[in-house]
């Protein structure tokens, strides 16, 4: 290691002296080693808003009712709004009163986050075990629970990204500090 | 907080963080029991009720009966261990809940947390991670993905620095109340240690960021593969990947064996067991972003992406659960910034009146815990004691009044504001608002 890094220094003062500094991106540490496809397809399980990542699959509202019931109900409650955990239905327009509840359908912008936050963190005790399409049959029966689409959508890479939440413009940037300066 | 585990929903009775969803209230249900651990504050309040800040700061010696010689320098000692415990008088402890654990700074000196004692915050469990099959994978928008071992991330230049991480939750349950008995119940999210690693920047470098890439994707390697998304071009500043923590490697609750530290930045932010670093061209939008970790307003608004954590100061001693007795009491507290430097800290007896200019402890560091003191003789009156810190931006630590007229008290983050802690005529403090 000491050989290496004193090899580095060199290079860099060869650099400077000729007026080129000692840029990492033209020389490096040649540390690490290069990612097979197969390696990032393992781990690259995030989706964005325009549902880049979503892999094949579908789900009906039908179906996402037999996998809540099964894998959800237990702590969300039959209906999603019971708990005891987290509330998931319903809170509609309470945002700016004096009991905010912030739900799926009362809060999330995105409903693409809900394919990625519930393929990857969901159920509690076995996260990542549900397959492509139980959970776009969760996220559909999910998302027609709290009135956002009809009965009978199928949820899949494609209409999932389409789908337009109800609080898609509630979110600000941060304009701290909003108080408490200079006093 | 997601799903529970069948036994953790049927404890009702534990704190919850200000992320965590209030439960929609019942009739069935004591109107304040559910965000108290009524097991964890049995443990604290053992700890505080009825002992004195003296006692606190120096546990009382064991009765008789506990094995100490009576007189050690007549008795041979133990030999060198091979790795240190404290000594066995000595009783401080976080409070713990299933999904946090809080510091006990009223036992604390100093600036840095013991690691035993820092603050924990998990999204689903600390999990068993083997640092030899341990990988980080950097992709997305860069040249070179690579994949890195610790052993790897090891050889880059290394850098260290004493930093305060602070829980965006922190003192999160006092928007409404004065709910903290304690100062670790109010303000034991937050936790200083020294950080080791390498930059981040050094290895971005190495792959190559491209021009169009603006924001980065950081994954934890637990069972929540706990995410944030985090501007790219304000996290190259300053972020390290850290894989040493006061000096040993990282404890497994903090992350082991890597952690995204990020200086000034709220705690969820700095991703432990840190396993994927993916650059993209905009936010992914995560759930840790959307629906939670965001502030919302009065008019129903919520603010998104509130990285920074502002200036903001607590006394520690006497603080809530101590009784102090009459005559000499040192002031003792901390005071941080997100921003930088903590320049002065100003104390005040009589609920923010009159300010007396409180002495700092050097090292004074940027993003990090500055222990203040301030000598003072109390004369049985009653009192309420402040601190109020302002940093080199010239921020000033906000009173409650100012903070809830500005925000509400439906934000469940970023409170930072002035601390009021009673002291009573016998000298018992409480956790009061004004």
């Amino acid at each position: 290691m000491y050989t290496y890094n004193a090899a580095l220094v060199v290079v860099g003062i060869a650099l400077s002296g000729s007026g080129v500094g000692l840029a990492e991106e033209s020389i490096g540490y040649g540390v690490g080693r290069p990612v097979t496809v197969a390696e990032v397809q393992a781990w690259d399980i995030d989706i964005t808003p325009t549902g880049a990542g979503l892999p094949p699959g579908r789900g009906t509202v039908i179906q996402g009712a037999t996998v809540y019931a099964a894998k959800c109900a237990s702590c969300h409650g039959p209906t999603g709004i019971e708990g005891p955990q987290n509330r998931l239905v319903g809170g509609h327009g309470s945002l700016d009163s004096e009991h905010p509840v912030k739900t799926i359908g009362s809060f999330w912008p995105y409903a693409t986050t809900l394919y990625d936050y519930i393929r990857r963190a969901m159920p509690w005790n076995a996260p990542q075990s549900l397959t492509p399409d139980e959970v776009y049959a969760v996220v559909a029966w999910l998302l027609h629970q709290n009135g956002i689409v009809p009965a009978d959508a199928v949820m899949d890479a494609g209409t999932l990204p389409a789908v337009r939440m109800p609080n898609r413009e509630g979110f600000v940037a941060d304009p701290r500090p909003d108080v408490g300066s200079h006093e | 907080m997601g799903a529970g585990r069948v036994e953790r929903s049927l404890d009702r009775g534990r704190m919850r963080l200000p992320d965590e969803e209030t439960p929609v209230p019942s009739d069935e249900e004591p109107p304040d029991g559910w965000y108290v651990d009524r097991r964890a504050w049995l443990i604290g309040a053992a700890s505080v009720l009825g002992a004195t800040a003296g006692e606190l700061l120096s546990p009382a010696l064991p009765t008789a009966g506990e094995s100490a010689p009576e007189d050690p320098t007549r008795v041979p000692g133990a030999v060198p261990s091979a790795y240190g415990v404290r000594s066995r008088f000595e009783r401080a402890q976080r409070v713990t809940t299933a999904t946090h654990s809080l510091t006990p700074y009223q036992s604390l000196h100093g600036i840095v947390t013991p690691s035993s004692l820092h603050f924990e915050r998990h999204h689903n469990g600390v999990p068993a991670i083997n640092p030899h099959r341990h990988r980080l994978l950097v992709h997305g928008l860069v040249d070179r993905p690579l994949m890195l071992s610790m052993d790897e991330l090891t050889r880059f230049p290394s850098l260290t620095r004493t930093l305060c991480i602070e829980c965006s939750g922190n003192t999160g349950k006092e928007w409404k109340d004065p709910v903290g008995r304690t100062v670790q119940e109010t303000h034991g999210l937050m936790s200083t240690s020294e950080w080791t690693g390498v930059q981040l920047a050094t290895v971005l470098a190495e792959c190559g960021i491209r021009p169009d890439a603006m924001w980065v994707l950081a994954e934890g390697g637990d069972a929540a593969a706990m995410t944030r998304s985090l501007p790219l071009k304000e996290v190259l500043n300053e972020a390290v990947l850290c894989y040493a923590h006061n000096g040993e490697a990282l404890r497994p609750e903090q992350g082991y064996p890597l952690r995204l530290v990020i200086p000034g930045w709220e705690g969820n932010t700095c991703i432990k067991w840190l396993r994927r670093l993916k650059l993209g061209a905009a936010p992914f939008m995560t759930r840790e972003e959307t629906a939670r970790y965001t502030d919302l307003m009065p008019d129903g608004k919520a603010r998104q992406f509130t990285f920074v954590m502002e200036a903001k100061s607590v006394i520690t001693s006497p603080s809530g659960g101590q009784r102090i007795e009459p005559g000499f009491v040192e002031i003792r507290g901390l005071a941080w910034s997100g921003r930088g430097k903590i320049t002065t800290v100003e104390v005040s007896m009589d609920g923010g009146r009159m300010w007396d200019q409180a002495q700092l402890q050097e090292p004074v560091l940027p993003k990090c815990h500055t222990r203040f003191r301030f000598g003072w003789r109390w004369k049985g009156e009653d009192v309420l004691l402040q601190s109020r810190c302002a940093d080199e931006t010239g921020y000033v630590q906000p009173t409650r009044a100012a903070l809830v007229a500005a925000r509400g008290v439906h934000s469940s983050y970023h409170y930072n504001a002035i601390q009021t802690w009673k002291i009573a005529r016998d000298g018992l403090v409480t956790n009061v608002h004004l």
